[in-house]
């Protein structure tokens, strides 16, 4: 499908869970209630028309003017060659959200990564713990207001004068 | 970790062993947790992280521009691709024409890279399984094609060649001349390339019907690339979502067709990078024959302000699809940077294809995912 | 080394000190560690490869750190890889030398300003030879490699105590193990 009848296929499907954003430059992307998050995403991956079978990106933006987290996931289809941006926000404090591993397998290690640099938690992950900075490491590095250790294990974090 | 020995009940117990992160054949900081049974394994856990070097969160402290030779660090093996990626998403987003000669020197210059990464890859997986001279024969051509970049733009790893609207630098008709050169040499090499190694008995029962990897598999846990080909899924995103010079371009996607055992198995998976190695020669064949005159690189002005927006570009790597994801406020430094690459997703499959492996068979399916450490942990 | 060729009854001989003909050996005989954290372990491979050819040194590349004297830190350097190279630092025998390759394992270098990347191998390790560049090309590291030897050359190996005693001098890491 093209870009344009996938969105309207996908408006058809969801009826008036969806909200488009139609920026004037760069992607277009469809936003939806985190509560509706986890539904959604299992309709898009498994309707024979979508078939998105194929979780291309996941990550998760900081925005902490408006107390929130963006999660953003690319999907794609090989089959159908198109793809679509889904989004929810979650607030910062109680950053929590419905895995997605159950429906694509990939966002296993995503979730843990926006576990690890956002503090974002998954609920019903498999393994939900830090991927990439040590165990014994403090705080979410891409939150925006993210202030580093001063030593870590006795090491200075800055480079002595 | 040291070693233990955990009890499971029922008089059953397992040992659990460590890989890395220093180990010969982990191709730089990987480290595996192996539950195994004897020497047959129940899992393999990957850990990484240990070359997280915070690459998305320099982003957000540093100018468009300024953010390109970063990209090169996002997997030295395969800089110009990096570079490309993060071009091509602030080209798209802020209307950047690249001039035609810029497309055709990025598919020469990609493509040089292309088979340098294949070199050292086909060459590790060979070493890893016991033969230690087709690496120090393939490492040799790299040698030639790191003086070929070189003379180009300067520097033998981290390129940072393509800029944002073009290249940095032209490429003369004497150095077209010597590419050619080089390729009439190397296209014999893959000749003694099969007669070498590929076909050789000891390497094919190592890789033949280990660690099959099925297609929706390979499609759920996000493979890419020769790994997702070597399954079965004919895809390249030079082909099906086609960008800069390649539509004009003719050559196949080789993919895998169980040629010693089962369809994605660590035998496809090599072979399917080193037919890769002739279609590079044949895609930079016709870059040299076609290639025009003009200018390198477009209206790009000192400071870059994309509007306020968002876009996702990929290109396909050596390890398959290299994306960016680039969201831009509309200032001069990006909001958020986010890489998706192919050794990240290559990785998570890994336990999942692990059980009832022996250990020795996890050297080989490190060694033909193609992980490398830098993609992974960004 | 100022030796002096002597003729004796018998044939000729060598006069010298022990510690030169000791050090001789060493300094031809210098084993590194084949371990590489990022980009700079490519030059590292390409060092060892046929053109550089390290091994004409005596240099070859040991994969365990047991039977290396030298350790060379090549490339970007993170928190948490830290401790493992100094656990790796900690098993090489006496007497041992590290070489920091390239600007991150000097500096930090490029990531200097980043949240996961120690600021230089001398935080941790002590450091024998620094090498700049990003990547250093393999000219410089088989340089480097060379200043070692220089260094090997003027060592009072038999008077110095050569154990396994941690200097306290030297940079520590907390909570190894």
């Amino acid at each position: 499908m093209t870009s344009e009848a996938l969105i309207d296929y996908v408006k058809g499907l969801l009826g008036d869970k969806t909200k488009w954003a139609d920026p004037e430059a760069g992607d277009n992307f469809l936003t939806v209630a985190s509560e509706d998050w986890k539904n959604i995403c299992q309709t898009l991956a498994t309707d024979k028309k979508c078939s998105l079978t194929y979780l291309r990106n996941f990550t998760g933006t900081d925005y902490p003017e408006d107390d929130e987290i963006e999660l953003t996931a690319h999907t794609f289809s090989y089959s159908e060659k198109h793809g679509l941006i889904i989004k929810t926000r979650i607030s910062r404090e109680a950053a929590v959200c419905d895995t997605l591993s159950k429906i694509w397998p990939a966002a296993i290690w995503y979730e843990r990564e926006i576990f690890d640099l956002l503090g974002v938690s998954f609920n019903n992950h498999p393994d939900l713990r830090r991927i990439l900075m040590p165990e014994d490491w403090v705080g979410h590095p891409l939150r925006k207001d993210y202030k580093q250790q001063e030593t870590y294990r006795g090491i200075p974090t800055t480079r002595p004068a | 970790m040291t070693t233990v020995i955990r009890e499971l009940g029922d008089e059953q117990r397992e040992l659990v062993l460590n890989m890395g992160p220093h180990h010969p054949s982990t191709h730089g900081v990987l480290r595996f947790v192996l539950h195994t049974d004897g020497e047959v394994m129940r899992k393999a856990v990957p850990e990484i992280g240990y070359l997280h070097r915070g690459l998305e969160k320099i982003a957000e402290s540093t100018t468009y521009p300024g953010y390109v030779p970063y990209t090169d660090r996002v997997n030295y093996l395969e800089a110009m691709f990096a570079n490309e990626a993060f071009s091509k998403a602030i080209e798209s987003l802020s209307d950047i024409e690249v001039p035609e000669r810029a497309q055709y020197l990025r598919a020469i210059a990609g493509e040089l890279n292309r088979i340098a990464s294949h070199n050292i890859t086909i060459g590790c997986i060979t070493m890893d399984l016991g033969a230690i001279t087709p690496f120090v024969h393939l490492l040799r051509e790299r040698e030639t094609i790191n003086d070929l970049i070189e003379a180009l733009c300067g520097q033998r790893v981290t390129h940072h060649y393509v800029r944002i609207g073009g290249v940095a630098y032209d490429a003369d008709d004497n150095w077209l001349k010597q590419v050619e050169k080089f390729l009439n040499h190397f296209e014999a090499i893959i000749e003694e390339l099969d007669n070498l190694i590929v076909y050789n008995e000891i390497l094919v029962k190592r890789m033949a019907d280990v660690a099959v990897i099925t297609a929706d598999d390979a499609v759920g846990f996000g493979l890419v690339g020769p790994n997702l080909r070597a399954s079965g899924v004919d895809w390249d995103l030079r082909r099906d979502m086609p960008y800069g010079i390649y539509p004009k371009l003719d050559f196949d996607v080789p993919i895998g067709a169980g040629e010693k055992g089962t369809v994605g198995d660590c035998f496809d998976r090599f072979v399917v990078r080193v037919r890769e190695l002739k279609q590079s020669c044949r895609i930079i064949r016709q870059c040299i024959n076609n290639i025009p005159d003009g200018d390198i690189i477009g209206n790009v002005s000192r400071k870059i302000k994309p509007p306020k927006g968002e876009v996702y570009s990929c290109v396909e790597g050596a390890r398959g699809e290299l994306g960016v994801y680039v969201v831009s406020d509309g200032t001069e430094k990006p909001y958020r940077v986010k890489w998706r690459s192919g050794s990240f997703s290559a990785m998570s499959i890994i336990e999942h294809i692990s059980e009832g492996l022996m250990i020795a068979d996890l050297v080989a399916v490190i060694a033909t995912l193609d992980v490398i450490a830098p993609e992974t942990d960004r | 080394m100022d030796a002096m060729v002597e003729q004796g009854p018998e044939g000729s001989f060598v006069l010298g000190k022990v510690d030169d003909l000791l050090n001789l050996a060493r300094k031809n005989s210098l084993w590194y560690m084949l371990f590489g954290t990022a980009c700079c372990a490519i030059e590292l491979m390409q060092t060892g490869g046929p053109r550089s050819d390290a091994d004409r040194f005596g240099m070859v590349f040991r994969a365990t750190p047991r039977q290396s004297d030298t350790l060379i830190l090549a490339g970007t350097i993170t928190y948490k890889m830290a401790s493992r190279i100094r656990l790796l630092y900690e098993q090489m025998a006496e007497p041992k030398y590290v070489i920091a390759m390239g600007s991150c394992a000097n500096t930090g270098g490029l990531f200097q300003e980043s949240y996961a990347v120690v600021n230089g191998g001398d935080l941790f390790l002590p450091v024998d030879v620094y090498i700049p560049g990003c990547p250093p090309r393999s000219e410089s590291l088989i340089e480097g490699l060379m200043l070692i030897q220089q260094k090997i050359e003027k060592e009072p190996w038999l008077k110095k105590a050569w154990t396994n005693t941690k200097n306290p001098k030297d940079p520590q890491i907390e909570g190894l193990l």
